[in-house]
């Protein structure tokens, strides 16, 4: 699946925050680069730079300094609304805390980014019922977060990031706020995409869930030290099911 | 986004703390509530004043004791007793030409008996030429005569409604009442008129005038005099004859120092409703103050939203919303918060303007329930205007908001 040119690429990334008269050096100049198709972990330790560095990818933060580069275009002078438009369309976010908007059906979450893409109604609840079935939610449609388990949510947040049919999937920590049998199957749907030929950036810090990608890429002080291949890649790379 | 969802999504945020819901916008049902009211209350009751000053006719000149400046309602409109004013000055007034008929008028609310019955009524001392000047009619016995208010006599003729109460359906002539201990003898009892403006003349008493200051209120002054000329195109020579002659009367040089006051019909109208009109300014100057601090508890109820639901703003952000969207949802937000308490205000508004109707019918005035349709479009404009003013500060400070700065806020 894995073709020459590169779904995104970052050159020389660089973020500092400044907090009065401390300057935070979070990111010291990441070269980074993600093709079609590929599960890529990025792990670190806390302050590693490896969260901002996801909020970089997914337009939801800036570089200090750098270029990044998605489907080959230069992002760096986008406009705010090209940038929301970018993360509408290509770009699908699952987040440690699901991030469901409260008091509104499961349903009505996962239409959200069709709502801003300006897909029409009728549609939009076709797509959403669908991506619901598929992430096994077919008796969830009209409920409540507050009614469905944390994997559950997590489901839905799922949904809602494939449902524009995204370039990009980006997973920040997407197990963090489960036990072990939800991460499982929330590990198992990301698997799933993944053999579907979805191109996956996912944080965490878990080594059995960095295995599920294919190549890790480690972390520390605001630079990248180390980028292998996962104990599971063969399995992966051949879309065989895990040992 | 989706108009209506945007609307249902923010009635529900708003539901979802129904307490400061309420509070919110408790500030604009009571400022348009109250602007309904005002209007519809100011339209009513300059209705009773024109419909009684027209149902007295057009062809008369009111005389009140006092002066006045220009422009301005006389004294004696706010209940201040001038005694200057004499039945005298009244009488001599039949001699001016065109005039057909004169009548002064003193009045007092006083309690009337018949054996075990009793009614509060307006008791009326006027002249034998009353019936003539109001175009009032007799409807069994007779009305008193010069004679009578001559000799002082102790003569009265019932009101319609007056009549009713206290003798129902039997003839009341021939019958012996009680006006302030003192025994009265009623002589005949009026038509049936029904209500016009403030005053019904259903519900008064005629005694001769002379009667009534002597026996009654010990005063020798008069309250009013109405004069009635022989057509509408003499009223401006009757007015000037009027003026000449009190002026003489009284002995008066200048203008400025009247202590009367002449008005035909239709400058009365045009004072008092000048009068109507400045309290109805006053009183919706004082409803739009309720709504601007109204407006505000809105500004303030949405910067607390935008605050409580800054992650919900970033997560907005990550899933493609552009900051207009962002900021035509917390417009849509302020502007729905503020419409629910508008139509609240209007209903509430409009029903209260109906039981005021309700109740001043019931007292026996002719009141008509006025909620013109303008009153409401102008509240409902100004309703959104509010949601907009002062939504848009919040709403725009949720739609710069960095999209990671939302997300990460605890």
């Amino acid at each position: 699946m894995t073709t020459n040119e590169p779904v995104l690429s970052i050159r020389d990334v660089k973020k500092d925050y400044v907090m009065g008269e401390v300057v935070t050096h979070a990111l010291r100049g990441v070269d980074f680069e993600v093709h079609e198709g590929e599960f890529i972990a990025i792990m670190g330790h806390s302050g590693s730079g490896k969260s901002t560095m996801l909020h970089i990818l997914g337009f939801l933060d800036t570089p200090s300094s750098g270029q990044y580069f998605l489907d080959g275009i230069d992002t760096t002078k986008l406009s705010e609304d090209d940038l929301a438009e970018i993360r509408n369309k290509k770009l699908g976010f699952v987040f440690q805390a699901f991030n469901l908007l409260p008091r509104t059906s499961a349903i009505d979450n996962v239409r959200m980014p069709m709502i801003y893409a300006g897909v029409d109604e009728k549609i939009q609840f076709e797509k959403a019922e669908k991506a619901l079935i598929a992430v096994g939610l077919s008796h969830r449609l009209k409920n409540h977060p507050n009614e469905m388990s944390g994997g559950e949510q997590q489901r839905v947040a799922i949904a809602r990031a494939l449902i524009n049919n995204p370039r990009l999937i980006l997973a920040d920590e997407p197990t963090g706020n489960l036990d072990s049998k939800s991460t499982e199957e929330i590990m198992g749907i990301f698997d799933e995409l993944h053999r579907k030929g979805h191109t996956i950036i996912m944080v965490t810090h878990e080594d059995n869930v960095a295995d599920h990608a294919e190549k890790i890429v480690k972390m520390k002080d605001g630079m990248v030290f180390e980028k292998i291949l996962s104990a599971n890649h063969e399995h992966i790379a051949h879309n065989k099911p895990r040992t | 986004m989706n108009i209506l969802l945007t609307i249902s999504l923010a009635l529900k945020s708003l539901l979802a703390n129904k307490m400061r819901a309420f509070l919110t916008i408790l500030g604009i049902i009571i400022g348009v509530a109250g602007i309904i009211m005002i209007v519809s209350v100011g339209n009513g009751a300059e209705s009773l004043i024109v419909n009684q000053i027209k149902s007295v006719g057009s062809n008369l000149i009111g005389i009140l004791p006092g002066g006045r400046e220009e422009g301005e309602p006389p004294a004696a409109a706010f209940g201040i007793v001038i005694t200057t004013l004499k039945s005298e000055d009244i009488k001599e007034l039949k001699e001016i030409p065109h005039v057909t008929a004169v009548a002064g008028y003193t009045k007092s609310v006083i309690q009337v008996l018949y054996r075990n019955k009793k009614v509060e009524s307006t008791v009326t001392g006027t002249f034998a030429e009353y019936p003539e000047v109001e175009d009032a009619k007799v409807a069994n016995g007779r009305f008193f005569n010069d004679m009578d208010e001559n000799s002082v006599s102790k003569v009265a003729v019932l009101g319609y409604k007056v009549k009713q109460d206290l003798f129902g359906d039997s003839n009341p002539v021939g019958e012996n009442i009680k006006i302030q201990n003192e025994t009265f003898k009623v002589i005949g009892f009026m038509e049936e008129r029904g209500a016009s403006g403030f005053s019904n003349n259903d519900t008064l008493v005629f005694i001769p005038l002379k009667t009534m200051q002597k026996i009654i209120l010990g005063t020798n002054h008069i309250s009013m005099g109405r004069v009635k000329v022989d057509d509408a195109a003499n009223m401006d020579e009757a007015v000037y004859n009027v003026t000449r002659i009190l002026r003489t009367r009284h002995n008066i040089d200048n203008p400025k120092d009247d202590d009367f006051t002449v008005a035909s019909q239709e400058q009365g109208l045009a004072i008092l409703t000048s009068v109507t009109g400045s309290i109805k300014i006053m009183l919706t100057a004082i409803a739009a103050i309720a709504l601007i601090v109204g407006g505000i508890g809105i500004m303030n109820v949405m910067f607390i939203a935008v605050t409580e639901r800054t992650r919900e703003i970033g997560l907005r952000k990550a899933l493609g919303a552009k900051r207009k969207d962002i900021l035509k949802q917390f417009l849509v937000e302020a502007v729905s918060i503020t419409a629910l308490g508008g139509i609240i205000g209007i209903l509430l508004g409009a029903g209260f303007s109906a039981l005021i109707a309700i109740v001043i019918q019931y007292l026996g005035y002719k009141w008509d329930l006025i909620v013109t349709p303008d009153s409401i479009i102008i509240a409902a404009g100004v309703i959104v205007g509010i949601g907009i003013v002062f939504g848009y500060s919040p709403a725009k400070k949720a739609s710069l908001l960095s999209p990671i700065d939302a997300l990460r806020y605890e």
